[in-house]
Parts: C-alpha cells; structure tokens; sequence
C-alpha cells in the first residue's frame, strides 16, 4: 500500500498515512487532487478508481472516506477488507465510532493503524490480537506516576 | 458499519452540548482534556478559509513559542506535538517542531515516547536528514527490556529508517526475530521486509534464513498440533518477505518451496486455523490471497510446478462459494493465479465461470474486477469475449466513467482489422468526455496505435489522427506526431498509395485551417504544418502560394508559440522554391527578421538569402524529398581557403573544444586554494562543469556571429539544419529505404471495410425473446464489436493479429533492425578491441585452461568475411520477421561438425569460433558442459556482447540415430529478459551432431547474480520425448559494460542521478596505488577510466541495456574511497559488493 488518506465528505483531510518517501507538496498535491475525485464519485459507483499509475480503493463510512492506494499487482477487494478491518477496530476501541472520535483522538487512531498496518503491510489480522496491544500500551502509561499537573 | 451513527461536523457546535451533558465516553473526554479539542471546536466554528489560515497561524506561533521554552515540561510538549501534528494535517508548516519530536521520542517516559515516535513518522521520511538524530534513540529502545519500547522502535523502523544506518540496528533486529513474543518477531520481520525494499542488498542473508525458518515450520504444519497462532503469524509475515523477494530474485531459486505453499494454503483453506484468523467466517483471507500470488508466481510457464498445485486451486475455487466480498477477493486471486500458471484445461474451465459470476454480477465493484479479469484472460481466450460481448456493450455505456475506461481497455485487446473503426469510435467518444489529462494522454496513445496498426483506409487514419492531435494536444507523448510524419514520409511500397495518403492530409488541413476562429494545439499546428510545407506540391486546385498566405495568416496570431513558428517559417522556405515570386513571403521576411526571437530572425535571414538565389535554393529544397540524404560536405573542406588566409595573417590555430577546456581547467588548478580532495561535489565537479557551460554558449554564439561573415554558400547548410532538425524529428535514413523487400499491405482492406460496414450477421445473435429496437442495436454493434473474434477465426488473437494486413506498419522497424545489426557488426575501436584482449587473456590465466587459447585463436582467424557476406544475403528475407534472426536456415551449412565422436572438443571448438558473429570483437567464456545424459550433451559459454550476454548452447547428439524436435527452453525469470535469437526448434538433430542454440539475455532489475534454468527437449526415434534440465548462473558482471564518456559528460551526468552509495574499502597492500586499483576494476569489472586526477579516479559502466553508473574514488593509503552513483536505485548498491569483493580479494 501507498499510502491512506480519511477524509470528511466535506473535503477536510482527517488522517494520513505515507507509506512512500514524498515531499510535502507532492502529498499536498496528491491529497487534493484525490479528495476532489473522490468526492464527486456518486454513491452507486464503483469503488475502485484508476488514478494516474496507481489504483485507489475508497468507501465512504457516514461521513467518513477511507481512501487507500495501492499498487498495480495488489487485490483490490482485500484492500476494502483492509479498510473495513480498520473501521471494526476503530469502532470496537471506541465503542460505536464517529468522526468526532477520530478528530479529537487522532494519535490514537494512527496508534491502532499502526498496530494493524505496518509499513503498508498487514500486520495483524486478528483483531483481537491488535486491540490487546493497544490496550497493554494504554494500560502501561496509566500505570506510571503521573507528575503533578501545572 | 450500519451502527455508525451519522454524524456531521455541521452539526458540532450542538453535538457538544450534548457530550457534554454526558454523550459519548470518548467524546466527552476529549472535549473536557485536550486543547487540541478546544483548537478544533474554534475551527469549526469559523466561516471562511481566511479566518481559519489566521487562527492556525496564530496557534502555531503560538507553539514555537511553547515548544522552544526551557520550562515546557515533557508532558506539555507531549500535547504540542499532537496540536502540531494536526495543524501539519490541515496543510500548515509545522516544521520547526521536528527536532522537538525526536527530543520528546529521546526523553519521554513511555506515553511521551509513543507520542514522539508517532509526531516523528508523521513529519519525517526516510530521507530526512533530521532522522539520523533518532538512530540512538531507536538502538537504545531496542536494547530495552520493556516490551512496550521495543514494539515502538520497531514501529518506527518499519516505517522510516535512514538507509545508510540499517548496519547499526541489524544484528538488534534479526535477534528480535527469535524473541519470545509474537508481537515483537512480527514487528521485526516487517522492518526487515522494509529494509530489503530499500537496500536489498543489505539484508540478503536473511532470505537464507526466512527460508529456513520456512521449511522448518513446515514440518511442524505436518503435525498439526503444533499449529499455533504463532507460527502462523510469523508465518504470514515471512510469506510477505518472500514474496517480495520473488520480485526481484530468481523465482527458480525458491521452487523447491512450492510443496511447502501447497500444503499451507490447503491447511488454512481446509480451516485448521485457529478462529482467531478468521475473518467474517473465512479462514486468514489474506494469508491465502499471499499464498495464491506466490503459487502464481511460482508456477509460471512451469508445468511440473504447477502441476503441484491444481488440487489446491480446485479446492480453493470450490471453497470460496460464501458470498461475501472477502471471498471473492480469494476467488478474483485465484482466477489470476490460474492463468498465471501452466494451464490446466478443467481449471481454466472453472476459472472463466468464475469470471462470469464477477461480471454479470449486480454490484458494480465486482463487474469492475470482472471486466479486469478479463482483460487479463482475453488474449488467452478470446472466446470469452464472445460470451459476454452483451454484458461489456452494457458496460459501454455505464454511467461510471470507470467501468468505461475498464470496457476499452477490454476492447482495445481485442482489436483487428475488422473492428478497429466501431472501438477507435468508442474510444474517441469516451475521450471527448474526459478531462484528466493523464487519462487522455494514456487513451490518446492507444488509438494513435491502433490507428496506426489497423486502419482500414486513408481517410478513416488522417481523420482520426486530426482527432487524435487536437484532442491530445501538448500534452501527448512527442512518439504520436514523430511516428506519424515518419509515416507519412517514408511512405509505403506503393508509390500511389502514399501520394494519396498525404494529399488526403494536405487536404485535410487547408479546410481545417479555413475554419474560423478554430484553435488546435501546437503540435497539432506542427505537424501540420510540416506536411504542408512537403507535401502541397501535390494539390492541383491551390497553389502554393494561397497555402503560403494560410501558414502566413497563423504565424500572425498571437497565440502561437515560438516553436511552432519556426516549423511554420519553415513550411515556407519549403514552399517558396515553388513560387516565382510571392508578396507574403516579402512581408514575412521583413516581418521577421527584426523578430526579438533570435531563432526565428535567423530563419528569416535564411530564407531571404535563399530566395535571392532561386536555383541554389531549389538544390537545397527539392520538392518531395524529404527522405533522402542530401551530401554535405561535413569537414568545411571550401573554408580550407579562408583557413589558410586567416594564419597567414598571424590568426591562432584553431583548438577543439575539449582541448580549450583542458587548458580551462590546468589554469583554474593553479587559482585554486581549496582542499580539492575535501569536498568533492562543489569543486571537483560543479567546478569544472560550469566553464564548460559558459564557453559552449559563447562558442556557439562565436560561430554564428561567423556565419554571418561568410558567403552565401555557408549559410545553405546551416539552414538545413535549422529546417529540418526541428524536434529530432528526420533521423538519418539510409538509402536502403527503398529496396522495397517488406511486403506489407495486404490486400483486401476495402473487403475487410465493408465488413465492417455491414455487421456480420452470421454470429449467433444471444437468446432474446422479443428484441426491442435498443436491443437490435445494441447486438448490432456487439457484432460489429467482435467481429475477427470467436473459435472458428483463430483461438490466437494475437497471432492473428500479427498476420492481419498492417496497413500502416511502419517500415521503420525493419529498417530499425537491419540497421541494427550492422552497427554491432562494426569493430568498435581499437582500445576496445585490445582491452577486450586484456579481458580475456586475464581470464584464461584465472582458469589456467591452455587447450581454450587455441579457440579464441582459431575464432580469430577464421576469415570473417564470409560472414558479413551472410549478413547481406540473409538481411532480406529477414524482414518480415519480428526478429530477425541472422542464420535462421543457413547456419547448419555453416558449421558442418566433424564426424568423429570422440573429439567432442574439436567439435566444439570449430562451433565455437563458427558462431561467433565477429570473432575478433566479442570476447566468450570457457566452454562449460551444463548437462548430459546417455543421449545428448549439452555445453554452453557466454559471449560478451556489447548489447547482450549471449548465451550459447551447443547440444550434441551422442547417439547413433537422430533426434526430433530438439529445442532448448529457457523458464523466463523476472530477473532476466531473454530473448530467442536462432530458430531454437529444430526438427532433427542428426546422429553425432551438434546444435546450436542462442539466447540474449538481459538484466531486467539488478542483482548480484541469478540462475537461468531451462530443458532441452528431444524426442528420439519412436520414443517419447526427454527432457534434460540444466541452469547456469550469470553475475551482475556479465552485464557491466564500459560506458565510453568524457570527463565532462562523467560531471554532467554525476550531478542528475539522485542514487548513490559510499564506503570505505581497504586494499590488499599488494595495489595499494592508484594505476592498479584502476587497472583491477577496469579489467575485472570492465568498467571504461574516464579520467585520473591526483589520488582521484573517475571510471564510468553501464548495466545493459542502458542503465549508466559512475564510479568516482580516491585512495588514502591503504584505503579506497568508493563513491557510487546511478540512476537506477539498486545498482550502485550491487557494483559496490562486486568492487569491494575485487580490491579486497586480489
């Protein structure tokens, strides 16, 4: 995978993941560029896109697009499988998950990505297994003595 | 997610209220903690962009203030670094808060840490320089005994890590790789997956031990018991690694492995997996889908591999029968993977059901990946096509431009001569819809091949190029309008067939440029422009002077570019000679020679001085000549005059160019205080390059200004030049041009036209009831769509394709090819000849094998002659081959093998020299039996091209009886690209003969070696046919050529390539001095010394076909410095292990 991009409906980026060395403005560039394509996709097509040399897989969750792209020898129904992976996990950590949660918490978001995608590759399908980690680090950091708040 | 409540930021300002009053747990903390909270919710509450860029900008100045002061506690800044990298998301500049992260991943306790490491992977890539403040950190978190600091150093080695530091962490990593928890091994084989994407060479000994770990867990698959999750996900992970290493690696190496995929994937399909990989009910979809690609790979044109394989694919086809999208991602995957694979006919008859189930289901992705696939398939079966030619009509017209473009594509591989009209037509429309440029100049292309390979008649091509150019515009690739006026210039064999072909464009574009107000691209306007200023000498109606006034008119507008107006000039200083005299081209030549564009003004002085001599002029501008070669008199031999004039008169001899730079850069030495050696970039080379640049442009200005100062006769050539160089376009053209040998046109393009026209209706039209009219028109152009197609024409498309009449071949391609040859054929210096010599005798010695000496000799003084008398006799008849291969039928005569059976050297010796082309030139390796058997035995040697690595195979025949359909088969590997070059089946091979075989081979991605593997296959008398495997291996070196360059093109080309590689090497004490080291790497590694300075070298090769590294290093006592660089990333990687292995070694 390339990179993975989640965006609102109304274009606002929410999360960014790069898993290829690019420049800021190339990233820019690509991000508005794919934003505006997606977008004035219509909820009946399909949800693959050919985009320049890479291939671009998207699903729209409520407000949310989630947008991967990866490369040309990749499946591109397991990449949506990815995506929806990471909407379980998302929703079991938070509990019913929205955007809200993603925009106030989105260490946390990319915590649990990469928990599951490292590297741009699938790291640990089990999703038990990706909450526990994520759970052992949260659990670590509470344990610790917090210094007295200024 | 159905249970997602839908949730607008629109909607925010109330939604907090609400959270407040206690709504979401997770919302209502964040509302309540974090400032970042209370950022976003002043966000939202803005209206315009403007207000929202103020308040980031303040936030932001904000935080470097924060940031940057001492008393900011590491919990503060922890919070700084989440608001930075939100602001960074929105698209401000949050630079200044990187070094901060890496302190926070320094310094932090655990949380702080995890943040840290997180704002790093955001702001950073791998190539920021900032990075390598975070090495220490990383190393000191891996050496950690708290897990939780390992996983988050390797979470961030996965992810970003600077190249050159991966030897600091290795041995950490691959220690993690026997760790306890799976977590961690997980971790640490993705980070060294990582690493071999980004320096494979770095880390190749870990194949070796994936592999092992490999085999080793495939005994514990057997017994099932020990199945755990842990193995499995390691398992996943190491699968992932190999299978990129197939990427690059010979997949050969990694067949034995095969049997261990099978039964893996046949486990994890057969559900013995714990439940915990199961997703929604499918066991480890994405193990298998990894399983899948890598069978796919493996069995590849190999029948005994995948042979292994059909069970597993049957049972996974049969398997996946759940409908839900993850298990047609398994059944998409599989369907790939059996066509992939030698074919079996039962499974490709499940494989294409399955394709029918993807496209004629309701939902739109899985059509998608159902036209895709069959893409993919139609050339293997074009029938399958034919089967859903109503649902891809459908499909045509859908209203997602994806599945459109998808259905072209599909079209596109199955056209002929006989549907290219109704598919080129659909393609046009489809490109009058789109706006993305990238698409248009992707389609553009595919219909001016299309156009190019089928069309059916003149008007039919010019029309749809005239689309083609004007839609396509500027941004086309340049290939489209060369190619086509390359066309249109060297004709066809029928001299009436051209006249008509180009005075339909001249046609076509006078009433193009009649329309009012129309605006076309410049390359549009180029192209027409050349072809009126060739070809209107054809018209009977217009005269050249109204077609004068027309390129007039366009050379007055505004909006055309500079460039263009040149080629418009030049149209007319073409058509002028045709004219007695014209008043438009009088108020051209004053218009433009007091033109502010230099070019143009000296184009217009060109043509005014032409003009005043009309018959020079007509000798320099023949009408309708464009391919001939025109002599020219290239050594100035009519200056020799002024020349001898100019010294008397006490002028300086004149220097060339690279002597005047010599002298340039001895002078500059002197001046000079800098360290040289210090820093090599700035002034050893920018130093040097820049002089270059600055007397090149005063050189050339120097010579025009001379140009003015000569007669008339001076000025004539540069104006052709001018004229016709333009956009490269006019290669030099060899007479042979016309010798009219390439048959091409067919005939029966007008019947193949009307079939067009009138649909055939012979096809079965699909079972409707009672079609409508929509209907009726929709199987009309199914009909007219896949005409040419279907089982009772030809199973193979391509085949039949490549026998369709090419109407508008080009005649360039096999004029390519017999050009070709020759050059190859020529001896290219001396120096390279006796340095080949070199090359050779070192290696003789390194073997110590006397009885070789006398091939090479024998080689050379067989009279070579006979061969370049070969050359021409075959070169004809070749031509109508793709390939031309130079013995095709004659080589048997060539090389009658002695009789005698024993001496099998002998016979190979007389082969050897026999094949080779050109003896003297092409240095060959010892002869090496490869493999043998009671029947046949096989030897072969590589021959060091200067284009290819040749590989010879000689097979003899030992037995007393003959052997039919002998050939050789190479497995294709991705790492090679191999190339027939005899006709390698012969049908027999006599009793105590021998046959040769040729392959070229090239380097597709570079590595330090490869196996080619391959079978020979014979068939002995009424016995069924043997195979006999062999491999051999070949070295990056077999394909390291010297690239032959200046010292400032070496400076040039150092400063463009962005790859590069340095170490230190220290040197065996026996060479520790300059000449030898040069001396080593140039004849062991063959690389071309281009220059030596002081304690400096600077050598230059090249990875055939044409992948140029550079080699710059210096020599410090006993050490050498290397300094690689190249355009391609792994290259220099892999030269430096090669050079690193010759210094240390000898």
């Amino acid at each position: 995978m390339q990179f993975m991009l989640l965006f609102s409906r109304q274009g606002k980026l929410r999360l960014q993941k790069w898993y290829v060395p690019l420049s800021d403005k190339e990233k820019k560039k690509i991000t508005r560029e794919l934003v505006q394509t997606v977008l004035a996709r219509k909820p009946k097509m399909c949800s693959f896109l050919e985009w320049r040399d890479l291939k671009i897989v998207y699903k729209r969750y409520a407000s949310l697009y989630f947008c991967c792209a990866i490369e040309d020898q990749d499946n591109e129904l397991i990449t949506l499988e990815i995506i929806h992976r990471y909407v379980e996990l998302l929703d079991k950590y938070f509990g019913s998950v929205c955007e809200l949660d993603i925009i106030f918490n989105f260490e946390k978001a990319y915590f649990i990505l990469d928990e599951f995608l490292l590297g741009g590759e699938v790291q640990e399908t089990s999703k038990k297994n990706v909450l526990k980690a994520i759970e052992q680090a949260d659990l670590l950091q509470e344990l610790l003595p917090t210094p007295p708040v200024i | 997610m159905s249970d997602i409540v839908e949730k607008t930021l629109t909607a925010l300002p109330g939604l907090f209220l609400q959270s407040q009053l206690g709504g979401g747990p997770a919302a209502a903390k964040a509302s309540f903690s974090s400032r970042l909270g209370s950022l976003v919710r002043s966000i939202t509450l803005l209206t315009s962009k403007h207000e929202e860029e103020k308040l980031i900008q303040q936030e932001l100045s904000n935080l470097k203030v924060t940031v940057s002061a001492p008393t900011t506690t590491l919990k503060m800044m922890k919070e700084c670094m989440v608001r930075l990298a939100y602001c960074e998301m929105l698209g401000y500049d949050a630079s200044f808060g990187y070094i901060h992260a890496i302190k926070l991943a320094q310094q932090g306790n655990l949380f702080e840490k995890r943040v840290g490491y997180l704002a790093v992977s955001l702001f950073l890539h791998e190539n920021h320089e900032l990075l390598l403040l975070l090495v220490n950190t990383v190393i000191k978190d891996l050496q950690s005994t708290n897990l939780v600091e390992v996983c988050m150093a390797l979470t961030v080695i996965s992810q970003i890590f600077p190249r050159e530091m991966i030897p600091a962490v290795l041995p950490l990593i691959e220690d993690k790789l026997q760790h306890s928890k799976e977590i961690i091994r997980r971790k640490a084989v993705l980070a060294l997956y990582k690493f071999h994407l980004i320096a494979p060479n770095q880390v190749q000994h870990i194949h070796i031990k994936f592999r092992k770990a490999l085999c080793d867990r495939d005994s514990l698959l057997t017994r099932s018991v020990d199945w755990t999750p842990t193995a499995q996900g390691f398992q996943g992970c190491d699968v992932e690694a190999d299978r990129q290493a197939f990427g690059q690696e010979n997949a050969s190496g990694y067949k034995d492995l095969t049997g261990s995929f099978v039964t893996i994937l046949k486990q994890v399909v057969g559900g013995k997996l714990p439940v915990d990989f199961n997703y929604h009910s499918v066991p480890a979809p994405w193990l298998q889908i990894q399983l899948l690609r890598i069978l796919g790979l493996l069995g590849k044109d190999d029948r005994r591999t995948s042979e292994l394989m059909y069970d597993v694919l049957d049972e996974s086809l049969r398997r996946a029968e759940l409908n839900h999208n993850v298990t047609y991602a398994i059944l998409f995957e599989c369907v790939h993977t059996v066509y992939s694979i030698y074919p079996k006919s039962e499974l490709l008859e499940k494989a294409a059901k399955c394709i029918g189930k993807f496209v004629l289901s309701p939902k739109i992705n899985l059509k998608y990946l159902g036209l895709k696939a069959l893409t993919y398939v139609i050339q293997q079966d074009p029938s399958l096509a034919l089967q859903h030619q109503m649902t891809i009509i459908e499909c045509l017209d859908h209203s997602d431009p994806i599945i459109k473009r998808e259905t072209l594509e599909l079209l596109n591989r199955i056209t002929n001569a006989q549907n290219v009209t109704v598919i080129v037509q659909k393609m046009l429309e489809y490109l009058h819809q789109s706006k993305e440029e990238y698409i248009i100049v992707n389609l553009v292309g595919k219909i001016a091949e299309l156009a190019e390979k089928y069309a059916p008649d003149n008007a039919w091509f010019i029309q749809t190029m005239n689309a083609v150019f004007s839609v396509g515009g500027d941004a086309m690739h340049p290939d489209i309008p060369n190619n086509f006026l390359r066309l249109l210039a060297e004709g066809f064999d029928d001299e009436a067939e051209d006249h008509q072909l180009r005075l339909y464009a001249v046609q076509s574009y006078l009433t193009l440029l009649d329309v009012e107000n129309a605006f076309y691209p410049q390359r549009f306007l180029q192209v027409m422009s050349w072809v009126l200023g060739e070809y209107s000498y054809l018209l009977d109606k217009e005269t050249p002077d109204e077609v004068i006034s027309k390129l007039y008119k366009l050379l007055m507008n505004n909006s055309i570019s500079a460039e263009t107006k040149a080629w418009l000039i030049a149209a007319v200083t073409k058509l002028t000679p045709q004219v007695h005299s014209s008043h438009t081209v009088e108020k051209l030549i004053q218009e433009f020679t007091t033109s502010l564009d230099t070019c143009l003004r000296q184009q217009a002085f060109e043509l005014k001085h032409l003009q005043e001599n009309v018959d020079l002029m007509k000798s320099v501008l023949p009408v309708g000549k464009s391919c001939d070669d025109m002599m020219v008199d290239a050594s100035l031999s009519f200056l020799d005059g002024f020349v001898a004039e100019g010294l008397c008169q006490g002028a300086a001899p004149y220097k060339p160019h690279h002597q005047r730079q010599e002298e340039k850069l001895s002078q500059e030495k002197v001046l000079n205080f800098e360290p040289y050696g210090l820093s090599f970039s700035s002034s050893g080379f920018t130093g040097r390059q820049s002089p270059a640049g600055i007397s090149l442009g005063s050189d050339a200005s120097g010579n025009s200004a001379e140009t003015g100062l000569k007669e008339t006769n001076s000025l004539k050539l540069e104006g052709i030049k001018k004229l016709w160089g333009k956009e490269g376009y006019l290669p030099k053209k060899e007479s042979t041009t016309r010798d009219g040998v390439d048959a091409l046109p067919l005939p029966q393009e007008t019947a193949a036209l009307e079939n067009v026209d009138q649909p055939v209706t012979k096809k079965d039209p699909p079972p409707a009831l009672t079609p409508s009219r929509e209907e009726k028109e929709k199987q009309l152009l199914a009909s007219s769509l896949f005409v040419g197609l279907g089982s009772e024409s030809t199973i193979n498309l391509l085949g039949k394709a490549d026998t369709v009449c090419h109407k508008f071949r080009r005649k360039s391609k096999t004029k390519e090819t017999k050009s070709g040859e020759p050059t190859s054929a020529h001896p290219n210096s001396l120096s390279n000849a006796s340095y080949e010599e070199d090359y050779y005798l070192d290696t003789l010695q390194d073997i110590g094998d006397k009885e070789l000496k006398k091939i090479s000799l024998d080689s050379e003084l067989l009279d070579s002659e006979s061969f370049t008398e070969l050359h021409m006799v075959e070169k004809p008849s070749d031509c109508n081959l793709p390939r031309p291969s130079l013995f095709a039928d004659n080589n048997l005569e060539i090389f009658h093998p002695s009789q005698s059976p024993g001496a099998s050297v002998a016979n190979e010796v007389s082969l050897a020299a026999a094949l080779l082309e050109d003896p003297t030139e092409h240095m060959h390796s010892p002869v090496i039996e490869v493999c043998s058997n009671e029947t046949i035995s096989a030897s072969s040697y590589k021959i060091w091209k200067d284009d290819c690595l040749l590989m010879v195979w000689s097979v003899t025949n030992k037995s007393g009886s003959e052997l039919k359909s002998a050939n050789v088969e190479i497995a294709p590997t991705e790492k090679f690209k191999i190339t027939e070059q005899l006709e390698s089946c012969l049908p027999v091979i006599e009793a105590e003969s021998t046959n040769i075989f040729q392959h070229s081979v090239q380097m597709e991605n570079p590595s330090t070696e490869g196996t080619l593997s391959g079978f020979i296959n014979y068939q002995k008398m009424d016995s069924h046919s043997v195979q006999l495997e062999f491999s051999v291996t070949l070295s990056l070196l077999d394909f390291i050529r010297p690239l032959k360059i200046s010292t400032e093109d070496f400076g040039k080309l150092w400063l463009s390539f962005a790859n590069d590689v340095k170490q230190n090497v220290k040197m065996s004490a026996s060479q520790a001095a300059l000449p030898s080291v040069l001396k080593t790497l140039q004849h062991k590694l063959r690389l071309h010394v281009v220059d030596m300075i002081g304690t400096e070298g600077l050598l230059a090769c090249q990875l055939l076909p044409s992948r140029p590294c550079l080699l710059h290093f210096r020599v410090h006592a006993d050490v050498l410095v290397l300094w690689l660089r190249s355009s391609c990333s792994a290259l220099p990687d892999y030269l430096l292990s090669q050079c690193q292995r010759v210094v240390e070694g000898s």
